[in-house]
């Protein structure tokens, strides 16, 4: 923002960031930063803190980032206890300082969760996100062997509903917002992005089944309808997908009780 | 330096065919027997990776980000080409293969340019399949739109996320064969070096970014799509991440580097804010159809705000100098034009380094002609990206935009295999020079990522390794891994050890500084002999007094940064000396004594090659080589958009 | 929890419809206890599924906590909430309190062990009983907050019922936690009407 004389605004920072070694204990290093331009992202204001402590001969604070443009979900950051900050709909690369007041203590955390274990200071282990898409998170499609892609008609009202859910950028702050650290809201937006297009019928109820219990295995907590997790995604996405994921684990559930091998073996109705 | 570019004979429409057809394969038994590496887990390399373990052979592949679906191909917004034809509006293979050679200005291998119109129209099915949901119409069937200036509609698209649906489409892709235990995956493993044996690319050493373990991977065959090297300019619209290690660090192993001039400039770009910015956010370029590009035609006028500069005094300079396409002129004319107007002091918005850099893109005329609502309906999301990155509300106030790098179309030279000139070297995606020649038309790098490695790597990989004996590659206890690793190790202790004054990312800024002034949208012969020897002594001033904080044993981001830098500065020189050793201005390259009035002037009969790079020592200039490019199908004109 | 939490949560309707017989007369009331009492099978088919929902509810409801607590991993030493309710994040301690407060009410009512209000209550009189047992201040004003702490239980648990049963959308969100808030309510209100009347002597 510039102001009538021309000149950029700035703010005057104190900040308390986490710092932690793997698998030693963490604690807050304050720090005070100053000339922090209200047009700088918050990314860039991290940026100017490791700058600063490099000209001190301190290590710099790493944390995850990669696109700057909040499509590729890797930056994480809990800022004053909120996931991505505080402002909604809107991931930690495209915070802007201009939402923060002159003098003010901002808090930066790491991703707080069991099963995200903190790597370094302010970069957390989301891998725990990949292995449910391994157990379930595809179409199965050899490559070469797809059918014409107009065989497939799909209802726009369809594909419109599997796109919303398919925004959904992996970034890990419905977990960290969540009470429970609970992953139904990324789960939850897989199931529905692949569960409600035809071409995701044959492995509806193995999908959801198989994803359900690899999300438990990795440690993720319980959802307790808080919808926190919504109000913290970057993408907005709804707790309607948690809604439908319970839906389609009740019937896959169902289905595999009561079908002859025990297993579940179809998918669709 | 072998160049043989292998192009089948046979009629443009045949070869791909014909040569599939001849390409040897390997026994379904034997196919586990052989260990592919992939480095990089974009759309080419997660698609590779994919292709190959359901194809029967041992994968690895290996990403620098903290999981596959992070790569940068998920930030294309636009949209991707394919030669459907479903709009029924007279697409065609070779029409989709005429634009794109078209569009490259006649620098791309024809056989490769038409083989991707080929394989396009699989593209789409493919990912279709998987679940990538695509724009549809009412009646189930696929949408599409047209794109950066196509006559036709051709581009697939899902809302303005189509690079990361296609990406999720890959990545599910992999995960699976992860899941089967088909592909072991390592995130956060950067590619730092690649392993010859007898001649033969037989495996790379790769750091862990976590524990910082330097380690060597032994294969028969290495696949690298690293994508571009967009970031050697340090604003850029890439990923803070990107980089060009993996590939100039095959390069320095004799790989030749293509083309690497051959940089994509992207008009809508929001412009720099301020010293510290970290990187340039494109919006789509679907702004162009109904925003209008103006500067003040009085300097004076620069400083005040919009609103105040009356109409009669707006130069509306892209509807001036091109009547007929106007504020739709082609990428690299409209991002030219946008930064002539701001040489001549006329730029607008802050002032950043002693210059306004940024040109009104106006919706004023669209908001009255359409309303309000309409504007919002088509580009609503685009104006809150605006308003949450500037602050500023366009409905109100015209955007500011300025061109930014987005693209390379260079890399790592390839035969029509996508074999590098090091057998057992793949390299597919934006990481290899071969389809786009000096400019890439929108929504093509999706399809060629896309196309390399479902489509063509997993044929022409078999070909290579049906040539090699199952079991025969080397232990990595090897002497040649071992001196690798000695190499990387010694090379990220010196790093450690310089413990200078200057941070990395100072180091990149002033590199990015040089590239962009001297070989960023426009060239010449004096500033390019500047802008290397500028670098050489950047590069000297690098390895003297830079101070890498952090340890080797654990996350060291500045660590990272510094390794490649290193390389960027080397690679700085590279792009800077293929750009004054071409002599005409083609594409994304356009040196200013070479020009019809503005207008990008070829000469076909001394520059109608690609120029490839070799590696000579360290310190040393590269040696430049040449692959003619023959055009057999093809009439070579002149691009004119007037 | 959802399917526990449902038929609790349908019997404390049935309960509550049960006791306004109060404000009918105190004939009416004893004659449905009398009629329960005599359908045996009826009487004790309800209190097993009662007794094993009700344990059910519990044991899964401490596991759920205690996962989710450990899931957490502390959270942030700074946290924000910026949707869950108050009714949500308290269902645990909510759940306590309710859980001592249904001990008591059965020693209290149903076992009478406990014989506060001073009064010795008659074997089939049931209107007596309970109004011996709310003159009994300490005893209607617990019953009271109980009551209420039981509406935020339920205002967040029946409202959770159609999000874990897949039967709630972003459209039908707020219509439904409308719902469950008037359910609520509605069973709070109702219970809580007896013990007020008898403090302000409307019921004798």
């Amino acid at each position: 923002m510039v102001q009538d004389n021309g000149k950029e605004q700035t703010l005057a920072l104190k900040l308390r960031v986490w710092r932690q070694r793997r698998g030693q204990p963490g604690a807050f290093e304050e720090h005070s930063l100053a000339a922090v331009p209200t047009s700088a992202s918050f990314l860039e204001m991290m940026d100017m803190l490791n700058e600063q402590l490099i000209k001190a001969g301190k290590d710099t604070f790493a944390f995850d980032h990669d696109c700057r443009e909040g499509i590729c979900g890797m930056c994480s950051m809990t800022i004053n206890g909120m996931p991505h900050g505080p402002i909604p709909g809107v991931t930690t690369c495209q915070l802007h300082m201009r939402n923060f007041r002159d003098g003010e203590t901002i808090t930066v955390e790491p991703w707080r969760a069991r099963a995200f274990p903190v790597l370094k200071d302010l970069a957390v282990d989301r891998s725990g996100f990949d292995k449910v898409i391994q157990s379930g998170g595809f179409i199965t499609v050899r490559t070469g062997s797809a059918p014409e892609a107009n065989n497939i008609p799909v209802p726009k009202p369809v594909a419109d509903e599997a796109m919303d859910a398919a925004e959904c950028i992996g970034c890990g702050a419905c977990v960290a917002s969540c009470k429970n650290g609970s992953a139904m809201l990324f789960v939850g937006a897989k199931i529905n992005h692949l569960n409600i297009l035809p071409q995701g019928q044959a492995e509806r109820d193995r999908r959801t089944l198989s994803m359900v219990k690899t999300m438990d295995e990795a440690g993720f907590g319980n959802c307790s309808n808080y919808g926190e997790c919504q109000a913290h995604c970057p993408k907005s996405i709804t707790l309607d997908v948690i809604a439908k994921l319970n839906r389609d684990y009740l019937r896959a559930r169902v289905k595999e009780f009561f079908s002859s091998t025990g297993k579940p073996s179809k998918g669709g109705d | 330096m072998n160049l043989d570019s292998k192009i089948p004979a046979g009629p443009l429409a045949d070869k791909w065919n014909n040569h599939k057809a001849k390409l040897r394969l390997v026994n379904p038994a034997n196919r586990r027997k052989y260990h592919v590496i992939v480095v990089g887990s974009g759309l080419a390399g997660s698609a590779a990776a994919a292709s190959f373990a359901e194809m029967g052979y041992e994968v690895s592949c290996f990403c620098y980000q903290d999981s596959p679906r992070r790569a940068h191909s998920i930030a294309a917004q636009g949209g991707i080409n394919a030669a459907k034809n479903y709009q029924n509006d007279g697409d065609s293979v070779r029409r989709l293969f005429q634009d794109t050679i078209k569009g490259g200005d006649y620098r791309a291998r024809e056989a490769n340019v038409y083989r991707l119109a080929q394989v396009s129209t699989s593209i789409i099915d493919q990912c279709v399949a998987q679940g990538v949901p695509f724009a549809r119409e009412y009646g189930g069937l696929l949408a599409n739109r047209s794109f950066g200036g196509a006559q036709v509609s051709r581009t697939f698209y899902a809302r303005g996320q189509t690079g990361q649906q296609l990406l999720i489409g890959a990545y599910s892709a992999l995960s699976r064969q992860i899941g089967l235990g088909t592909v072991k995956m390592y995130t956060r493993h950067e590619m730092l070096d690649l392993v010859l044996v007898d001649g033969k690319a037989k495996g790379i050493v790769t750091r862990d970014l976590v524990t910082g373990a330097v380690e060597s991977w032994s294969s028969d065959v290495v696949v690298v799509c690293t994508g571009g090297y967009g970031n050697v300019f340090y604003l850029s619209t890439n990923a803070q991440g990107c980089n060009v290690t993996a590939t100039f660090r095959a390069h320095r192993r004799g790989a030749g580097f293509a083309n690497p001039c051959y940089t994509q400039i992207h008009p809508t770009c929001i412009p720099v804010h301020g010293e510290d910015q970290s990187k340039l956010t494109l919006m789509s370029e679907s702004l162009r159809n109904d925003g209008r590009v103006w500067v003040p035609k009085n300097k004076a006028d620069c400083a005040k705000p919009a609103s105040e500069v009356p109409e009669e005094a707006r130069d509306y300079f892209l509807e001036r100098k091109y009547p007929s396409y106007g504020n739709l002129a082609p990428r690299d004319i409209a991002s030219r034009a946008a930064k002539e107007v701001c040489d001549e002091g006329r730029g607008v918005g802050q002032v950043v380094d002693g210059k306004r850099l940024g040109v009104y893109l106006d919706f004023s005329a669209a908001i009255k002609r359409l309303g309000e609502a309409e504007v919002r309906a088509r580009y609503g999301n685009l104006f809150d990206m605006y308003e949450n990155i500037t602050g500023e509300n366009a409905y109100k106030q015209p955007m500011r935009i300025f061109p930014a790098v987005h693209y390379t179309m260079g890399g790592l030279w390839v035969d029509y295999n996508l074999q590098s000139n090091i057998p057992g070297l793949f390299v597919g995606g934006e990481a290899n020079f071969s389809d786009h020649g000096a400019n890439r038309l929108g929504a093509s790098a999706l399809m060629q990522g896309l196309a390399d490695g479902y489509f063509v790597l997993p044929y022409t990989v078999t070909d290579y390794l049906a040539g090699e004996k199952s079991g025969s590659r080397p232990s990595n206890d090897a002497p040649e891994f071992k001196a690798v690793v000695k190499d990387v190790n010694d090379r990220v202790a010196k790093l450690l050890s310089i413990n200078g004054t200057k941070s990395p990312r100072y180091y990149h800024k002033a590199l990015g500084k040089i590239t962009w002034e001297k070989c960023g949208m426009a060239r010449d012969k004096a500033g390019l002999e500047g802008a290397i020897r500028d670098l050489q002594a950047l590069r000297k001033d690098f390895w003297e007094n830079v101070k890498v904080v952090g340890s080797g044993d654990a996350l060291a981001p500045e660590l990272e940064r510094a390794g490649r830098v290193a390389d960027f500065l080397d690679f700085g020189i590279m792009m800077c000396l293929d750009a004054l050793t071409r002599e005409e201005s083609c594409g994304g390259h356009f040196r200013t004594e070479f020009q019809d009035a503005g207008e990008a002037k070829r000469d076909d009969a001394q520059y109608a090659h690609a120029a490839v790079w070799q590696w000579t020592g360290e310190n040393q200039l590269p040696a430049r080589h040449v692959e003619p490019l023959v055009y057999e199908e093809t009439q070579l004109s002149t691009r004119s958009y007037k | 929890m959802a399917l526990t939490g449902l038929v609790l949560a349908g019997f404390v309707l049935g309960h509550m419809t049960g006791n306004l017989l109060m404000f009918k007369s105190s004939e009416a009331i004893n004659a449905y206890a009398a009629w329960l009492h005599a359908n045996k099978g009826l009487l004790w088919g309800a209190r097993t599924v009662l007794i094993l929902s009700t344990f059910a509810h519990i044991w899964v409801g401490i596991q759920l906590a205690l996962e989710n607590r450990a899931a957490r991993d502390g959270g942030p030493a700074d946290d924000a909430t910026r949707r869950a309710t108050i009714a949500s994040r308290t269902m645990p301690y909510s759940g306590v309190v309710i859980l001592g407060f249904a001990i008591f009410h059965l020693l209290h009512f149903t076992f009478r062990t406990i014989a506060l209000g001073g009064a010795t209550f008659a074997e089939g009189d049931v209107y007596k009983m309970l109004i011996a047992g709310f003159s009994c201040k300490p005893v209607a004003y617990f019953y009271i907050i109980s009551m209420l702490l039981l509406c935020l239980h339920l205002s967040h648990g029946v409202s959770s019922v159609f999000q874990t049963l897949g039967l709630r959308n972003e459209r039908w969100r707020s219509r439904l936690d409308g719902l469950a808030l008037a359910y609520a309510w509605i069973i709070a209100l109702g219970f809580i009407s007896i013990p007020l009347a008898v403090l302000t002597g409307c019921l004798k």
